[in-house]
């Protein structure tokens, strides 16, 4: 078990390393980029110069990049003033974090109760009801269900604020925006676990020893069900970075995946690779985590074998 | 004897994709006190679906209960709530299922899983329930149950995996336990051992049990008495002894002549032509009759009645009925026939071996260290024109054997000669077509072993395309071959999803003769079929044997089958031959341990010979603990080798010479 | 016992009881339909009424991509000052007043009239004044090109590349693995990112960035349909045989491997389309003049609460593309599982 976290610890570097080999590449090929922006004032250029070895060879310059990368500096924005990216991050990221665990959150739930009843209701209207739902959580754009929520409800009913982010109701029309897709990913998947689990030959043991069936759905069924459901997370954890940037923009949140739309509008490429390389980090632990989880939560994995 | 359950006219049906599917129609039977009934049958007969219905326990969706009563106690369970339902199972009527590896699940202790329904059904709490599940575990044979109660499923192996499932069948002192094929998923020896333990308890607790199977040898070894399923009615019904020497119905005559009889000698087996009917639309009167070749007239029009011909035994069969003109059952009529026309023992060149294996080795890597040493130095000849079998258990390495011969494997070390060649001297093209050419196989399962995506004029014909005859001539090419394996034309342009398990493997003989090859390895050919189907594709290798002078290495774990079939027998251990003798020498007088208990393992169809019998059992610790690394592979008797170590050889001798034959 | 006993003492006529002629025994063929695999599945797939209609949908709006942009006599880049934001306006249609199809803004205002406009625009003008039914058809075209061009390139790099990894297997798969192990963890979006802003937005430069990790899953499932497959009897039969690998790869594993292909990039395709859309909603969609549905919903989102009619018909037909290529998509994975069917 050690070794396999320590191999997927090692190919996550590997991931990360081509990731941030592509963002400086990026860098030294896009003019207009702060490597080779002519019209970057004299002082700015010099204290590059100096910051980023770009007198000295290509790789040589990579390695300070990296150098500067694994002591936490992401570089400066040069649209904000020199600020720099990390400190940029840090005030971003709040909002952005909340709106996505409640996203999460609020979906994973509803998506496992809509999964699950689907499942249990196989082939009823409720099953149908609940399949439809999530092909069309799944099929329309986010960004589209988005603007859509926030004309009606916010703009024609006047019932919910349309933008920005000033407290609790300021987050629900994005948060609902945000959970429709993680409801109909995690509901159509559940589903499909649940009426594999149902069909096993150990659900028809549990029933001929005389158990309810409440019981044997939570105990055999919905358990079993759930232990596969935790790979769905790596994806999940994209589609919701993806999400929050059309629904931060929509709903101008100050919050990272706005700032990233911003920056790439700007052609602030400091912020952009900064961003990048953060989420490319989060992306991949999340990824590490839940092969360990996994290796955790299933006794098959978690346990030798005997005999 | 008093009754406690009593099925009477119970119809199930099921809605499939194509219609509705009369599973079982009709099926009457008692269970009385203290007794095993076994229901026997083909896949499809009804028999699973009838047992499931006693505890209700078929998909509540697609199962219509058409007609019927089932008295538990008197009472009739089909009005019983669920609720009600709950009640009994587990608690007075508990189950057993077939595979004991999906049977359990996988997340939970085994433990726990027992304890379940000792909660439910039981009085008992907290630590109360841990001793019972402890002593439960005790009773069916677990080593330290004490602390494996906290284990999970997949740290047992089949064998103790289906022995927790009796555990937990067990919890709360059932009255009655449905065993669904419960040892067809395991090996032999492992199969002996679950079965004693079975009777043991019976005896114990004074269960009643149905026994579920489509084996004929474990009803022999287990019933009591015996109920015969076929197209989804009872066709017979009787106490063990009657079914088994006193059958009445054509079917049961039919399956008892199609199983071998390792202690008869007989050239050819009886084997019932065609496949079960399709029960969506269940064929008027006799379902048997379309198999019958002495069906009569009335067979066709109406339903024979369940007629009486003791007190105990019943049979639908219109034979019995007082104006039916008195027939010879046709296995009888074969038999006699055959018994004129038995061969001399054939003479094989015994100089040159078509196929040489000396000292193989096949191992494979599984890990960085670790090694699954599959074939481990086995050699043998296999002669021109022969049937050489090659039994074991799941694991000892017989498959492994035949795909190294084949090429599939590349082996570790040794040498494999095939008509005085090595097999890895063919290096161009054509000297490996023409190795190919030579030998060919024959596979397992027939469902995996045809591409769905091909017809079967195209499957047969790869073969033909491959070695590069010309086009022109694979039609008439085809055509001949279909009619060897006893098909008729009209297969050519059909898919496989079209045929039956038994169609599909002719299908795949024919494959393997299109190339017209000298030797066939035959990779477990019969395993995945029913009994009656398994007949009729042994007596087609056998007669092609015969007509075309094959050499076949036939692999099975069946060793009354193999035993039938061939002239000369390996027995595979652990990757090694541990004992090579000619098929009735072998099982005269088998010497080494391991051939001993699997002899004595295998169920065979004679309910009498069943009670005498005693099981050898195989000490894998004491055989390990001799000098193994020292073993040879002795000749002790004329063509008759045997693994042994110095010591063993001396003991043999021993006790040979006090005229003690083993 | 409880058997009926009653028949037994009946009497037949005897003829009854005389052997049957053979005739009367059915000969041994089972009955089933001659299907090939094809005709199976789309038996399968026919019974999904929701993937017919799905099928139907994506039909419909291929033939209207292709022809749509025709049927009116507007160019797709013809800029009018002096009709723009004009809502939809359809003969026969408009008489139904609740349809709002009659030209009439959220407002009550018939901007025709005021405009003293007398032609149809059956979805209305965009803020320039151009025909929007002529410009959602046109880049409704587009976005399918670069569905359909990204979908086939995903297809070919993937199923290369998974039966490379898979028929070759030992080193061959370990190394081909490994390198996929570090691409998965690779997000889409960001790769998609950066590779448009060096290549800068256009039609080929948005299909590559798709392109580069999109091929991954299918790699993935094709790599373990073959490797399954390769286990299977009828793959180990044709070896015996002396099959060539082209003969087992062509005749054997592709053809068995084509049901989860199809299914992948049924999936593939709406994906595929979502992306383009997205990346042109942060700004790196294709560059004015040319238009994708996803410049479009971009462009009309800022209009939406003035005039929501181009954001409305813009997004009901991405949104009936992407619902119709996941239902098919749903729809052929069941008619391709036999698990589904029995």
């Amino acid at each position: 078990m050690i070794r396999y976290i320590f191999t997927r610890i090692g190919y996550m570097m590997i991931t990360l390393f081509i990731i941030i080999l592509l963002s400086f590449l990026l860098m030294k090929a896009l003019p207009g980029s702060p490597f080779n922006d002519e019209r970057l004032p004299e002082t700015q250029k010099e204290l590059l110069y100096k910051k980023y070895g770009l007198d000295k060879p290509v790789p040589v310059q990579f390695g300070i990049y990296l150098s500067n990368l694994v002591q936490g500096d992401l570089g400066v924005s040069f649209v904000f003033d020199n600020r720099p990216v990390t400190k940029i991050i840090q005030e971003r990221i709040g909002a952005s974090a909340i709106l996505g665990f409640q996203a999460v959150f609020v979906g994973t739930i509803i998506g496992l109760l809509l999964g699950i009843v689907a499942a249990l209701k196989h082939n009823t209207i409720i099953d149908y009801g609940a399949t439809v739902l999530a092909v069309l959580g799944i099929s329309i754009p986010s960004f589209v269900f988005a603007g859509f929520l926030q004309y009606w409800v916010g703009v024609k009913l006047g019932w919910l604020p349309i933008a920005f982010w000033n407290g609790f109701e300021y987050s629900i029309l994005p948060t609902i925006a945000l959970a429709v897709g993680v409801v109909a990913t995690i509901a159509r998947f559940t589903r499909i676990e649940m009426l594999e689990v149902l069909n096993q030959e150990y659900i028809l043991t549990a029933q001929s020893k005389g158990l309810s069936n409440s019981y044997i759905i939570t105990k055999h069924g919905i358990r079993n069900a759930l232990i596969p459901i935790i790979t769905i997370i790596g994806p999940l954890t994209v589609n919701t970075i993806t999400g929050s940037l059309v629904i931060e923009k929509i709903f101008s949140i100050p919050g990272l995946g706005e700032q990233f739309v911003n920056s790439i509008i700007t052609n602030d490429y400091q912020l952009i690779m900064g961003t990048t390389i953060f989420y490319a980090v989060l992306f991949v632990s999340v990824i590490l985590i839940i092969d360990i989880l996994y290796g955790f939560i299933d006794p098959r994995i978690r346990v030798a074998g005997g005999e | 004897m008093k009754t406690i359950l009593e099925v009477k006219n119970l119809s199930v049906s099921f809605n499939t994709y194509s219609g509705e599917v009369q599973a079982v129609r009709n099926v009457s039977f008692d269970l009385y006190e203290g007794e095993t009934l076994a229901i026997v049958g083909e896949s499809g007969s009804g028999k699973s679906v009838t047992s499931k219905s006693l505890l209700r326990l078929n998909p509540r969706e697609t199962t219509m209960i058409k007609n019927g009563q089932i008295f538990y106690h008197h009472k009739n369970i089909l009005d019983y709530s669920e609720q009600q339902m709950r009640g009994l199972r587990g608690a007075e009527i508990s189950m057993i299922f077939q595979d004991p590896m999906t049977a359990l699940n996988p997340t939970m202790t085994i433990g726990s899983q027992i304890a379940e329904s000792i909660k439910k059904h039981t009085s008992l709490r907290g630590m109360q329930i841990i001793e019972r599940v402890i002593e439960l575990l005790q009773l069916v044979g677990i080593k330290e149950a004490d602390k494996r109660y906290k284990q999970y499923p997949h740290q047992f192996s089949g064998g103790m995996r289906q022995r927790i499932v009796i555990a937990m069948a067990l919890a709360c002192e059932p009255r009655i336990i449905i065993a669904d094929e419960p040892t067809t998923a395991l090996d032999v020896s492992i199969q002996a051992q679950i079965l004693e333990l079975l009777k043991n308890i019976q005896k114990k607790m004074n269960l009643s049990i149905i026994f579920i199977t489509h084996d004929l040898g474990v009803v022999a070894k287990m019933a009591d008495r015996v109920a015969v399923m076929y197209a989804g009615k009872i066709v017979e019904i009787g106490l063990v002894d009657e079914i088994f020497y006193h059958c009445q119905h054509p079917y049961t005559q039919g399956l008892l002549a199609a199983m071998p009889n390792p202690d008869i000698d007989s050239e050819s087996l009886y084997a019932i032509p065609g496949t079960p009917p399709n029960l969506l639309q269940p064929p008027v009167g006799d379902a048997f009759a379309a198999r019958n070749k002495q069906a009569l007239k009335i067979d066709f029009l109406e339903e024979p009645p369940m007629f009486k011909i003791s007190d105990t035994h019943y049979a639908a069969t219109w034979l019995l009925h007082k104006q039916a003109p008195p027939l010879l059952p046709v296995h009888q009529q074969l038999a006699q026939e055959k018994q004129k026309e038995r061969e001399e023992k054939p003479l094989f060149d015994t100089n040159n071996p078509f196929l040489s294996l000396k000292e193989v080795k096949q191992y494979f890597k599984l890990g960085k260290n670790t090694i699954n040493k599959a074939i481990d130095g086995i050699t043998f000849d296999i002669y021109k024109g022969e049937i050489f079998g090659l039994v074991g258990e799941s694991g000892c390495g017989k498959s492994t054997t035949g795909r190294s011969i084949i090429g599939l494997n590349t082996i570790t070390d040794g040498t494999i000669q095939i008509d005085g060649q090595s097999i890895y001297d063919a290096q161009t093209k054509q000297e490996k077509l023409a190795f190919h050419r030579k030998v060919q196989m024959i596979f397992q399962d027939p469902y995996s072993s045809l591409n769905p995506r091909m017809k079967i004029a195209d499957i047969i014909g790869e073969g033909l395309a491959i070695h590069g005859v010309p086009k022109s001539e694979w039609k008439t090419n085809i055509y001949e071959l279909l009619d060897i394996v006893g098909l008729t034309k009209e297969y050519a342009n059909r898919y496989p999803h079209e045929l039956s398990g038994g169609q599909r493997q002719r299908i795949g003989i024919a494959r393997a003769l299109a190339v017209e090859p000298e030797l066939i390895i035959a990779d477990e050919p019969i395993s995945a079929l029913d009994v009656s189907i398994q007949a009729q594709i042994v007596n087609l290798l056998k007669k092609l044997q015969k007509e075309r002078g094959l050499t076949y290495l036939f692999i099975a774990h069946d060793l009354s089958m193999v035993k039938y079939i061939s002239n000369r027998i390996g027995v595979m251990h652990r990757g090694k031959i541990v004992e090579l003798a000619e098929s009735q020498e072998l099982y005269d007088h088998p010497i080494h341990p391991y051939t001993k208990s699997l002899l004595s393992a295998i169920p065979l169809p004679d309910p009498k010979l069943e009670r005498e019998r005693q099981r050898i059992i195989f000490d894998e610790v004491k055989y390990n603990a001799n000098d193994r690394a020292n073993e040879k592979f002795i000749e002790v008797r004329p063509g008759h080798f045997v693994m042994l170590t110095e010591d063993e050889l001396m003991q043999y001798h021993q006790t040979s010479a006090k005229g003690i034959l083993l | 016992m409880t058997a009926k006993i009653t028949e037994e003492t009946k009497h037949y006529p005897a003829d009854l009881f005389e052997l049957a002629s053979q005739a009367d025994i059915v000969s041994d063929i089972v009955h089933r339909p001659e299907q090939s695999f094809w005709q199976d599945a789309w038996r399968g797939l026919r019974k999904n009424k929701a993937a017919i209609v799905g099928l139907c949908i994506i039909i419909f709006v291929i033939l209207l991509a292709v022809f749509g942009p025709f049927m009116n006599n507007h160019g797709y880049d013809e800029q009018n000052i002096t009709r723009t934001n004009l809502p939809p306006k359809v003969p026969v249609l408009e008489h139904l007043p609740f349809l709002g199809l009659n030209g009439v803004d959220g407002r009550g205002v018939d901007q025709y009239e005021k405009k003293g406009i007398t032609e149809y625009f059956w979805f209305g003008t965009d803020e320039l004044g151009r025909d929007l039914w002529t410009r959602i058809w046109q880049g409704t075209r587009i976005s399918l090109y670069i569905a359909f061009l990204a979908a086939t390139i995903d297809l070919i790099i993937g199923v290369a590349y998974g039966a490379i990894s898979a028929f070759y297997g030992g080193r061959t798969d370990n190394v081909m693995q490994r390198v996929i192990e570090v691409l998965v963890g690779i997000t889409g979006l960001i790769v998609n990112i950066l590779l448009i802003l060096i290549l800068k937005p256009g039609i080929i430069s948005i299909t590559l960035a798709m392109v580069i990790v999109g091929w991954i899953s299918m790699a993935r499932i094709v790599r373990a349909q073959i490797l399954k497959l390769k286990s299977y009897e009828y793959v180990l039969a044709s070896r015996t045989l002396g099959a060539s690998n082209q003969r087992l790869i062509w005749k054997h594993l592709i053809p068995n491997t084509l049901g989860p292909i199809i299914v992948a990039t049924t999936f593939t395709i709406p994906g595929a389309i979502f992306t383009e859309a997205l990346l042109s909603f942060i700004g790196l969609g294709l560059q004015p003049p040319t238009a994708s549905l996803g410049t479009i919903v971009n462009d009309s989102y800022k209009l939406l609460r003035i005039y929501p009619h181009g954001m409305i018909v813009s997004s009901i037909i991405i949104s009936l593309i992407m619902i119709s290529f996941n239902l098919l998509g749903d729809g052929l994975r069941d008619a391709f599982d036999p698990k589904v069917r029995k």
